[in-house]
């Protein structure tokens, strides 16, 4: 990487640090991030368990939207590829989430609702747009699996997975202030469509 | 000797944990063209990167292994049915081999099979062939992009869509502009006009499956096909919906006759992991 450097984030993230990312930034994020997809998600938002009945703390956490490839063997599980998931499926659920657990930043691919972009504002989180179909390259970023939750109930695709991440790619495409990078662009290829519809 | 089931394996295997050179060619170009610090640079060194690891360690490119989808062109002295058991056998020991992510699921008891096969799980089409060889395409299909999928009947008088070219090009500027950066672009766009649904939808998936270079041979379609990939790519959305220039890779049309009282136009994305192979056994 050449340029303008990343910048680094440390999970558990502070509130303060949440509020000071803006849509644009390139980020590397180091600490643990926790996997959650269509069921996890339910299971959050209907269950609410509290912080006592579940193995990883959500306070400053990351979510990250993805269903990996794990590989069991008896020395463990091993992730094999790891991109990240389309977010809009979890964006009913995720308000409640993110302000009821505290959570600092959801990671995934292709943005969320307003809805959702206004719980992040209301409460101080951000969204992480990871590098879709980078799998491989992702999976290398995950240094250790140190825990996993859920995984009898929904399988290893939907389980509750804990990766220990060094420098974890991704861009804020939304971020505390209100900003989406994904509302600009749709604003931007809107004009653009009536220019080209017009010209040619 | 080689059993076709391993021939197919190491296809998937190929196709899986590999990108097609036109494919990989295209991102680098694009790479080279965004400015540097851009988010849509970045998201390109990040696959280009991830391309490198998944071929090294012989890995999936994506997690998302997506819906097997299998062209078989079968020679008159085989029949369907042993192709198709050949290809079913290839899928489970891929999916156990590679590894696949095990991705199909039963609609009624939302059980996942486990080994990627059920009910028309791969999705395989056969035609049969005057040539001597059994030549089969494969395609990995992820859902994020299946899901993207927009079907147009024309006229369509929201988009001042009429039944000629000029209608469907507002279709496919109109499908992308709705799928935005949700498919992870650049996308390589596949187009089907025809007079049939399924007609429509077959070819356009069947047009994602050109390589990049070959365009069509008509004319008119030719045209339409270079003007939509500079109209696509001037829409800003970008690689990954991170704004720049670089929004498709190609853009393929497809086309059939149609009935008198019938134009429908289906476009089909792939992601930049356009996952294609071809087996000639």
């Amino acid at each position: 990487m050449t340029g303008k450097p990343a910048i680094n984030i440390k999970i558990p993230i502070s509130k303060e640090t949440a509020r000071g990312l803006r849509v644009g930034q390139y980020v590397l994020l180091n600490g643990i991030v926790l996997t959650a997809r269509d069921k996890v998600h339910k299971y959050l938002f209907s269950k609410r368990p509290d912080a006592g009945a579940m193995p990883f703390s959500l306070e400053g956490g990351v979510i990250y939207h993805c269903g990996p490839i794990i590989r069991q063997s008896p020395e463990g599980a091993r992730v094999i590829a790891a991109g990240p998931t389309t977010s809009a499926r979890m964006q009913m659920y995720e308000p409640f989430i993110i302000e009821h657990y505290n959570v600092r930043g959801i990671m995934g691919k292709g943005g969320m609702s307003g809805a959702v972009a206004n719980a992040m504002k209301e409460s101080g989180c951000v969204y992480f747009h990871a590098i879709g179909g980078a799998g491989a390259l992702l999976a290398q970023r995950i240094k250790k699996v140190s825990g996993v939750w859920l995984l009898e109930e929904f399988g290893p695709a939907e389980a509750m997975w804990a990766f220990e991440v060094e420098d974890f790619p991704a861009v804020v495409t939304i971020d505390s202030q209100g900003n989406s990078m994904h509302r600009q662009i749709e604003d931007l290829s809107r004009q653009r469509l009536e220019e080209i519809l017009i010209s040619g | 000797m080689l059993r076709l089931h391993d021939g197919l394996k190491e296809i998937i295997k190929k196709v899986a944990t590999t990108l097609p050179r036109d494919v990989e060619e295209a991102l680098v170009a694009a790479c080279e063209r965004e400015p540097e610090d851009s988010p849509s640079r970045k998201a390109l060194e990040n696959i280009l990167e991830n391309v490198r690891t998944a071929k090294k360690n012989q890995l999936p490119l994506c997690q998302d292994t997506g819906t097997p989808v299998f062209y078989a062109s079968v020679p008159k002295d085989l029949s369907f049915d042993t192709v198709g058991k050949s290809i079913y056998d290839a899928v489970r020991l891929a999916t156990e081999s590679i590894p696949l992510r095990p991705n199909a699921v039963d609609v009624l008891t939302e059980k996942n099979s486990g080994d990627n096969t059920g009910i028309a799980f791969p999705e395989v089409h056969f035609e049969q062939s005057e040539e001597g060889t059994l030549s089969i395409d494969v395609a990995l299909r992820g859902a994020g992009c299946e899901n993207a999928g927009m079907f147009y009947k024309l006229p369509d008088e929201g988009l001042k869509a009429e039944r000629d070219l000029d209608g469907v090009r507002r279709c496919v500027l109109d499908a992308i502009y709705r799928i935005q950066g949700r498919a992870c672009p650049p996308y390589t766009v596949g187009v089907g006009i025809a007079g049939t649904r399924l007609t429509a939808v077959r070819l356009s998936r069947k047009a994602l499956m050109r390589k990049l270079d070959d365009e069509s041979g008509v004319g008119a379609i030719r045209e339409l096909e270079r003007r939509l990939l500079a109209g696509i790519n001037r829409l800003g959305i970008g690689v990954m919906g991170f704004g720049g220039n670089c929004t498709a890779l190609g853009v393929k049309i497809n086309h059939a006759h149609r009935h008198t009282g019938s134009y429908f136009v289906d476009v089909s994305v792939a992601c930049w992991a356009n996952r294609r192979g071809r087996l000639v056994w």
